[in-house]
């Protein structure tokens, strides 16, 4: 994408500019979205109709809800360390955004084509932990700090089985790069690599079980990493009033709240790059079939959005479903469980791809 | 003066602040953060010197790893934040000389080095010609580090257990 604005504009500093507003745009319109929209399934779950005033069936309540935050009073506890609690919320947020320049939206629409993409995102998501942490120590409050220690406990020991899954994942496609895993998954949804890839042969149906295991190792860690029931506890609202960011409130609060739907977003466009053919369609497209070039793009924009709203809309399935787990129950399920199980694949699917 | 002449500058200067911040910040948890930035500004540098995986390798061991590790330490670790961690004595003679002669010496190799400079482009990766170098030229030193983390991870396991059974007994 830099290089076709790089030609049109032949400046390398609108370009970037550019590059870097398209995904937060993205965010911000689909934060909008997904907030109404949590609203509505939790509502629906629970026999309940959830926003209705505000526009039609209450599509307006999160702009208003918007309105409302930045109207609202800034306020900071006075023995709070006032110079980390207020760079904590952009220290999250930068930690989610910037996971957003790898991703490949569609073949046309990708922040950056590093080759590194899919380590870099691993990496990138740490900041996100650091400034957890920033925000429940300097709001010096206990909350606030055993919500934080929680959130950096589960985060750190669930990287390791979406770690696990992902080096499985690249040794089985041979790269790292977002965009390249997702060309490799071609148009039809037999050839995604949840149904053992695009190769036709006896080493497609030995894998489709193993690529199972993974994709479900991966969702269930990928939901304990953005903190989302049943691995809420950093926030659990009936323990801890908010977790980490109990103190704040007005944007900063907003910004929390906007990191973590663009955290859901993040994880579930991996799973659907790493696993459900990422931008690809599953039947083929329309552009190529009447011959329309720049349709197609276009339609895997579409795609791709859909496939990813769809893991976001079971994320909060899970959320009004699931009760939530002990602290104990957590740890066990990681180390005890999912690591070894990942590790297993891993060798497997090794041994597998090799022959 | 370039785009990313000002890119290397500004990374630059983020990287000696911060560093500054951390020997001169009488809060533990403020020099924990500055380490983050100085960290994040030498992985900056990384990238601009085309070497994109250890950039990414540095935020992900450095900034995930062990600074996460440092934060939770000192975060659990209960009122440690109120202690003034600087040291009563300050030996200022030894220590200017100490970092004098290290600025010499680092200056001098620096300056007497015959550096290869190649007239190609930056590669777009390195990893993969980074994957092939670890596994036929540098193979036993890789294993070996391999089996150095082995013994560091099951040494933990083990220091671990015993005060666990020290409690039950």
């Amino acid at each position: 994408m830099y290089q076709a604005l790089y030609n049109l504009t032949s400046n390398t500093i609108i370009s970037t500019l550019i590059v870097a507003l398209v995904p937060l745009t993205l965010i911000l319109l689909y934060a909008l979205f997904a907030i109404w929209l949590e609203r509505k399934v939790s509502a629906h779950m629970q026999d309940r109709l959830g926003p209705m005033r505000t526009g039609w069936h209450g599509w307006l309540q999160t702009i208003a809800d918007m309105i409302k935050m930045i109207q609202k009073e800034d306020t900071i506890a006075a023995d709070a360390d006032k110079k980390l609690f207020n760079i904590a919320p952009v220290l999250v947020f930068a930690g989610s955004f910037a996971a957003f320049a790898a991703i490949p939206f569609s073949s046309a629409i990708i922040g950056s084509e590093i080759e590194v993409g899919l380590f870099y995102i691993i990496a990138i998501s740490s900041l996100v932990v650091a400034g957890i942490l920033m925000a429940g120590w300097s709001s010096n409050n206990k909350y606030s700090l055993l919500g934080a220690m929680r959130s950096a406990a589960q985060i750190v020991s669930y990287e390791i089985p979406t770690a696990l899954v992902v080096l499985t994942m690249v040794m089985y496609t041979g790269t790292l790069s977002l965009d390249k895993i997702s060309q490799q998954q071609t148009a039809y949804f037999w050839n995604w690599n949840l149904f053992g890839g695009p190769e036709f042969g006896l080493a497609k149906f030995i894998l489709i079980p193993f690529m199972l295991v993974a994709f479900i190792i991966m969702f269930i860690s990928t939901l304990a990493e953005v903190n989302r029931t049943p691995f809420d506890i950093p926030e659990a609202e009936s323990e801890l009033v908010a977790g980490y960011f109990t103190e704040y409130s007005g944007m900063k609060w907003g910004m929390f709240m906007l990191s973590e739907y663009a955290n859901m977003f993040a994880v579930s466009s991996i799973v659907s790059i790493l696993f459900l053919g990422g931008y690809q369609s599953p039947f083929g497209y329309l552009g190529n079939t009447l011959g329309i070039e720049w349709l197609v793009p276009i339609e895997q924009l579409f795609w791709f959005v859909s496939k990813t709203l769809f893991f976001v809309f079971v994320q909060m399935w899970l959320r009004w479903t699931l009760p939530r787990l002990r602290v104990d129950q957590l740890m066990t399920v990681c180390w005890k469980y999912l690591i070894p199980y990942a590790v297993a694949n891993l060798i497997i699917v090794g041994i597998v791809t090799l022959l | 003066m370039n785009y990313f002449d000002i890119i290397f500058y500004l990374f630059a200067i983020i990287t000696v602040v911060s560093a500054f911040i951390v020997v001169t910040t009488r809060n533990i948890v403020y020099s924990a953060y500055s380490l983050l930035l100085t960290l994040f500004g030498i992985s900056g540098i990384y990238v601009l010197l085309g070497a994109d995986f250890l950039a990414v390798v540095q935020i992900m061991v450095y900034v995930g790893g062990i600074l996460i590790l440092l934060l939770f330490g000192v975060m659990l670790t209960n009122k440690i934040t109120s202690v003034d961690i600087r040291t009563g004595t300050i030996h200022l003679l030894p220590a200017a000389v100490g970092s004098g002669i290290l600025l010499g010496i680092l200056w001098a190799v620096m300056t007497w080095t015959d550096w290869k400079t190649y007239d190609t482009q930056i590669p777009s990766t390195t990893i993969f010609g980074l994957g092939k170098i670890l596994i036929t030229n540098y193979v036993l030193i890789f294993e070996l580090l391999a089996l150095l983390l082995l013994i560091a991870l099951i040494g933990a396991a083990s220091i671990a257990r015993r005060e666990e059974t020290e409690e039950n007994n």
